[in-house]
């Protein structure tokens, strides 16, 4: 007799997936990398090598939002933030390590040259070290979660009061990121980057380990996300979605469980974040302010939300999309990318992922186990 | 004085801006009895139930449950863990959950907080409990289907489960036959009168017929206040119950 409920059917050919994906990102992409010469046609360049790397970190930030949105239902607009927060931990480490290789050859980063700050600010010295940052990465996210999580799920705040506060942090951090006074390096932000624990960020072999370090932690991500929604916890986030009150007569405190995945989620934000910086090289406001942190969501819903898979999906097909699209058609992109989702939204609710679903169900009888009474739902 | 109440509910008013939805309530019901609320629309029987269980917070007057616990500003988790469940009117299950997982999660837990629930497994006793349950409510068959696709009778019953589960000493239950066949609601009526053997159940309803099936004593409420207790036919013979709901009568026609 079965026991355990929920859609156990898909789990032997989920495990199959994750393993062919896992092993073309991991073993398939990086020896077309190495072993092709450069001008045969199975040659995958460096370029595109460090690409692919920069949407795999994104589809970690994407897995975060899907826990929240996708399972929990709870909007947020302002997960950009926690990838910024998480990117300039990181950016601020490797600006350190610039060291004597800058511009003015000063010991402080350029830009505090340039805006006549004398001396490294205090909030600087942790990212001196290598640890100070990785840590940095994860925690400041984590703890500013906790802080604005707390005040508001505390407070009941909800639906689209909750997704329009968490915009309004989006455009708050836009800004305070912007001002030289924060010094972070305003505008222009974090750039320059010359070296990683003593690895050159100018090296392919370089940046093919970052790829693959970030492959690696797109697996564990997804892993430990698979983990929390399979779990008995996993399940009170979809109730809490489907009808918190009762949440609540059951006997659980819904606004911890809010708060529980929007750490979480802040928290595969930042390593996101820290997996962009070097192989991006620079991080700026544009890159945590209300429309990126807009664009997350996006990529979910076109994946398919509460699926996970979506999430990698959606963030990879759209992301690379913009790639190929941007080259041909620069001025469109923004209207391709607003269309995408109204199409997905009315056409689509269930995304790529629902998609294939219906593709390979078509040909399986419809739901098991119900008598056919002739009543159907209210 | 030693008291074989299990719920006894004192000068309870609820004052929404002026309106009195409750109006200096006194109500109480024995351990193990099957009690039945009646009452015109607006009469106060489901913020009597919400005032109970938590969802809404007297203006005054006192609930008390069980050994003298005051229930009066606790909020609705703490009173849910200490044993009072409820069913509300309209079917409140998780859709997307299948009917096991509905009832799983309800189930009587020491903790229910965030690490607890993420490493927790169940249980053989809980398992087996909740095939109990789904004996009880008939629905086996279903168990691995998902909740929302349940007809709208399947839904109730599922409700009604999640809350054996939790397994209170005090159940609410709110209309729990509107929408329901008949076939389905002499099988609910039978139901809640094998639970009340081990629990003590406050029904709200609106059937006459249903009240019959399933009452030992009914409360008539009108305007906040409890007007008349006692059998079917004692509320039925008495004359200011006979007031209001043929005065509502006529007004109907």
């Amino acid at each position: 007799m079965p026991e355990q409920g929920g859609p156990q059917q898909h789990t032997s050919r989920e495990t199959l997936s994750f393993f062919v994906v896992g092993f073309l990102f991991l073993v398939v992409l990086p020896l077309l990398n190495v072993l092709p010469a450069e001008d045969s046609w199975l040659h995958l360049s460096d370029f595109r090598l460090n690409q692919f790397g920069k949407f795999l970190a994104f589809a970690i930030l994407a897995l975060g939002l899907d826990l929240i949105w996708g399972y929990c239902g709870v909007l947020s607009l302002g997960q950009g933030v926690f990838f910024g927060l998480g990117a300039y931990c990181m950016g601020m480490y490797l600006t350190l390590q610039i060291g004597a290789e800058s511009v003015y050859g000063s010991e402080l980063p350029d830009f505090m040259v340039w805006t006549q700050v004398k001396e490294l600010p205090l909030f600087w010295y942790p990212f001196k070290s290598f640890v100070g940052g990785f840590v940095g990465a994860l925690l400041v996210p984590m703890l500013f979660a906790t802080i604005f999580g707390f005040l508001a799920f505390r407070s009941r705040i909800k639906g689209v009061y909750f997704a329009i506060l968490t915009q309004a942090l989006a455009f708050a951090a836009w800004l305070v990121f912007n001002r030289n006074e924060t010094r972070l390096g305003g505008t222009n932000g974090l750039t320059d980057f010359k070296q990683l624990l003593g690895f050159r960020l100018s090296d392919p072999s370089t940046q093919r380990g970052l790829y693959l370090l970030t492959v690696v932690a797109l697996g564990a991500a997804y892993l430990f996300c698979r983990w929390i929604v399979a779990s008995r916890a996993g399940q009170v986030l979809v109730a809490i979605r489907d009808s918190e009150s009762r949440v609540t007569f059951s006997g659980y405190t819904p606004w911890t469980y809010k708060l529980f995945v929007f750490v979480v989620a802040a928290g595969l934000a930042g390593l996101a974040g820290m997996l962009y910086v070097p192989q991006v090289g620079i991080i700026t406001p544009a890159q945590i302010g209300v429309l990126p942190s807009l664009e997350v969501v996006i990529w979910v819903a076109v994946g398919g939300r509460g699926t996970l898979v979506g999430a990698i999906l959606g963030a990879v097909a759209v992301n690379y999309g913009r790639s190929v699209l941007t080259n041909s058609f620069p001025e469109a992109w923004p209207f391709i990318l607003g269309g995408l989702f109204v199409v997905v939204v009315t056409l689509f609710p269930d995304g790529l992922v629902g998609m294939l679903r219906k593709l390979t169900e078509r040909k399986k009888p419809a739901a098991p186990g119900l008598p056919a009474d002739g009543r159907t739902a209210a | 004085m030693t008291d074989d109440r299990i719920l006894i509910c004192e000068h309870v008013i609820v004052d929404y801006d002026g309106f009195k939805a409750l109006n200096n309530c006194n109500f109480s019901v024995h351990y193990n009895e099957l009690r039945v609320v009646i009452g015109p629309n607006g009469a106060g029987k489901t913020t009597l139930l919400d005032v109970i269980c938590g969802k809404t917070t007297p203006t005054s007057g006192t609930v008390r449950f069980g050994p003298g616990i005051n229930l009066v500003g606790k909020n609705a988790e703490d009173i849910t863990k200490l044993g009072v469940g409820r069913k509300f009117q309209a079917p409140s299950i998780y859709s997307n959950l299948t009917v096991w997982q509905n009832l799983d999660l309800s189930v009587k837990r020491a903790s229910k907080g965030v690490f607890p629930t993420l490493v927790g497994t169940s249980t053989p006793a809980e398992r087996a409990k909740i095939r109990e349950a789904l004996e009880t409510i008939g629905l086996t068959a279903q168990a691995q289907a998902r909740a929302g696709a349940l007809s709208h009778g399947q839904k109730q019953w599922l409700e009604i489960g999640m809350v054996i589960v939790q397994e209170p000493a005090l159940l609410l239950v709110d209309e729990p036959v509107a929408g329901m066949s008949d076939k389905e609601t002499e099988q609910t009526g039978q139901l809640l009168q094998t639970l009340s053997a081990q629990q003590a159940i406050v029904v709200i309803e609106h059937d006459m017929d249903f009240v019959r099936q399933i009452a030992n004593i009914v409360t008539v409420l009108a305007e906040g206040t409890v007007i008349c207790e006692g059998t079917v036919d004692t509320v039925q013979a008495d004359e200011h119950v006979r007031e209001i709901y043929l005065g509502r009568a006529k007004v109907a026609h």
